[in-house]
């Protein structure tokens, strides 16, 4: 009992579990100042996400984006940088897979890997950018990265109006069908929900992250490079080339995510007024998921179910759907200031040791 | 139109764009001068604009008194928002980005959750039926060119010039300014001065959301008329940007949210003009930030960040 009782005592784990309570507990506050009920807000969040075979189809397609840019900030963080670019690096993603699944006429098995390379490649060339301006010319990558954002967005907009948005219309032309990542069988299994292969790829994303991270050379040298530079430059590590690397990669992760929202679930792309949102959830999802592969993967699900839940809890309680938006910022607040939580934990540990 | 006419009316717009930055800049400027790195500039414009215009909206009958209630209670919800970042990051040692990225997160899911809540579930404020009128100051109006272009202006673009010489006179010429400064330069050598370097950067961090919130209130009350999700829309980035292109100082970042200002007003010229073949909008969008990152990666001269932005400060560390 006791070693079950220290495992939830740990602090890797109890700092992102308690973050999450506090984050819910913030809501209910929330929602009782707005004059709901937190109790049937919450359950209808649930009833919405598992209530049906579509809706949990759903969810799991918002759940997918967000593996991708939890893994891409992750990554990262792992290499001690600070990717917010990660919005940046997703619609550029989506620009590049359009670009091709549109413009370009091949077979289904050349097509689609090509639009998800193009999708890959813009997001790391994007993240590379700034990986490249920290390493040769010393420029934090916290203000690139938001910088590259924003420049993103436009610049997105502007490759959509110049080659891809009929005259007057506001979204492209549809892809190819032969760039399509749908699965029809499965969508209709699920009621239409829109089911595509790159939920499998954001779950493969997660295994090559952990892989490369902690079963190569070159992980090795990333991490290390993160945990301490100096050190690792006096063991002979190139620490320059292994920041662009970690932002070319973690780029790559994002991009990809955004190529599979377009060929998977939309099939075209809009012209966006605003940022999609799924870069800055990554954040959270990293911070959650403590940088690791299976905690990215947990941490995509709760904020995954949360944001597909939200409508729920409109449609049965009446709450606002950006009240979730208020949960998943006190979440990062809590986990971001886990002093906060130790401070919770103290009374608790210190009964502990009394017991032992 | 000739185009001394279009001149003027350039000058004017870029008055009118360039005044929420130069509060928001000038916000960022205390906190960061002071070693905590803000990026939730967003965050508190967003709420400044949504307690702005809130507050005017409930005390409408007080007619030209009410924009100025509204104002003043922006800066409260400024405050509040900055004490979360402030807590955080300078009693907890949370990440200053990680918190500035929570309040960015918090604040356009709380505002537009209270603005449904208030407004029977609209997405928006009701459009306000007082907010600042423009003042043309006395003679100087009344110029030809001149009057037009930079003597008729919302009272908060007067406010925002008057706070860039407080902010210069109070960081550089007073004994709080020598100690907000050293503390985001040096915090132990601060300390050792006898400088509480908390009490410093709190009180810097609280300065910095109050500015922050009148720049949103400002746009809220003067160009929109109203709170919706995209009043703000990216602007605290942009003041974010325009206080690194200005060098960390009072003067630079006017300088530099004026030009942001005068790129803002000159997409409505070549949008009135349809002038868009000529030069995509999307690149004018985009060059703040280009800008931004050219200056940081040294091709339009260096900017140089406090010495210890971003790293958080335990008492009696060495």
């Amino acid at each position: 009992m006791h070693r079950l009782g220290r495992m939830f005592l740990k602090e890797s784990f109890l700092v992102p579990l308690v973050a999450i309570l506090l984050g819910l507990l913030t809501g209910a506050i929330a929602m009782l100042a707005g004059g709901f009920d937190p109790l049937l807000a919450y359950q209808s969040l649930l009833k919405k996400v598992f209530g049906s075979l579509y809706n949990f189809g759903e969810t799991i397609r918002q759940i997918t984006p967000l593996i991708f840019t939890g893994l891409s900030v992750a990554f990262a963080f792992r290499t001690g940088l600070f990717n917010i670019g990660v919005e940046g690096q997703f619609i550029m993603g989506m620009a590049a897979s359009v670009l091709v699944g549109v413009t370009v006429d091949l077979p289904v098995y050349l097509h689609v890997p090509l639009s998800l390379f193009a999708g890959a490649l813009a997001g790391g060339l994007w993240g590379a950018i700034a990986g490249w301006l920290k390493a040769v010319r010393g420029v934090h990558e916290v203000i690139t990265t938001i910088m590259l954002n924003w420049t993103g967005l436009y610049f997105s907009n502007y490759i959509l109006n110049a080659f891809l948005v009929p005259e007057g219309a506001q979204q492209s032309e549809p892809i190819k069908e032969s760039a399509s990542i749908s699965i029809v069988w499965l969508s209709e299994l699920f009621d239409n929900a829109r089911m595509h292969w790159g939920t499998l790829l954001a779950l493969l994303a997660a295994v090559v992250f952990y892989i490369v991270l902690w079963k190569t050379k070159a992980g090795f040298e990333l991490r290390s490079v993160g945990f301490n530079p100096h050190a690792s430059e006096y063991a002979g590590m190139n620490v320059k080339r292994n920041i662009i690397n970690a932002m070319l990669i973690g780029g790559a992760f994002a991009g990809l995510g955004g190529a599979c929202e377009v060929l998977g679930v939309f099939h075209y792309h809009t012209i966006m007024s605003a940022m999609t949102g799924y870069g800055f959830d990554g954040i959270a999802v990293a911070l959650i998921g403590g940088n690791t592969a299976s905690g990215v993967v947990l941490g995509a699900i709760l904020l995954g179910a949360l944001n597909h839940g939200a409508s729920g809890m409109n449609f049965g309680a009446g709450v606002p759907v950006e009240l979730v938006r208020v949960v998943i910022a006190a979440v990062i607040f809590f986990v971001a200031a886990h002093g906060i939580v130790k401070l919770l934990r103290r009374p608790v540990v210190a009964k502990q040791k009394e017991v032992l | 139109m000739d185009l001394l006419q279009i001149t003027s009316n350039l000058i004017h717009d870029t008055v009118v764009f360039s005044t929420a930055l130069i509060f928001a800049a000038l916000g960022g400027l205390y906190s960061e001068r002071s070693g905590v790195v803000n990026i939730g500039l967003e965050g508190m414009m967003i709420a400044g604009a949504f307690t702005g215009a809130v507050v005017t909206f409930f005390v409408q009958e007080l007619g030209g008194l009410a924009p100025w209630l509204g104002f003043a209670a922006s800066i409260l919800a400024g405050v509040l928002f900055a004490l979360l970042h402030a807590v955080a990051s300078v009693t907890f040692h949370a990440d200053q980005v990680v918190s500035g990225v929570a309040i960015n997160c918090l604040a356009p899911g709380l505002t537009v959750y209270l603005t449904k809540i208030i407004f029977a579930g609209a997405g928006q404020t009701t459009t306000l039926s007082t907010v600042f009128g423009k003042w043309s100051l006395p003679v100087l109006g009344d110029l030809p060119f001149l009057g037009h272009a930079f003597f008729v202006a919302y009272p908060t673009s007067y406010i925002a010039f008057l706070l860039v010489a407080v902010s210069w006179y109070v960081l550089y010429k007073t004994a709080f300014g020598l100690r907000l400064r050293s503390v985001g330069e040096h915090p132990r050598a601060a300390e050792t001065a006898g400088i509480h370097v908390k009490r410093v950067r709190y009180t810097a961090v609280l300065i910095s959301g109050a500015l922050a919130a009148m720049g949103g209130a400002t746009i809220a009350l003067t160009t929109t008329s109203n709170f919706s999700h995209n009043t703000v829309s990216g602007q605290g980035y942009i003041a974010l940007a325009a206080l690194i292109f200005g060098k960390w100082h009072p003067l630079g970042a006017l300088a530099a949210a004026l030009f942001f200002g005068v790129a803002q007003a000159l997409k409505g010229l070549v949008q009135v003009y349809n002038l868009t073949h000529y030069i995509p909008i999307e690149f004018i969008f985009m060059l703040p930030y280009v800008l931004t990152i050219l200056v940081l990666a040294g091709a339009v001269g260096r900017s140089r960040p406090p010495a210890a932005l971003g790293k958080p400060y335990e008492t009696g560390t060495r």
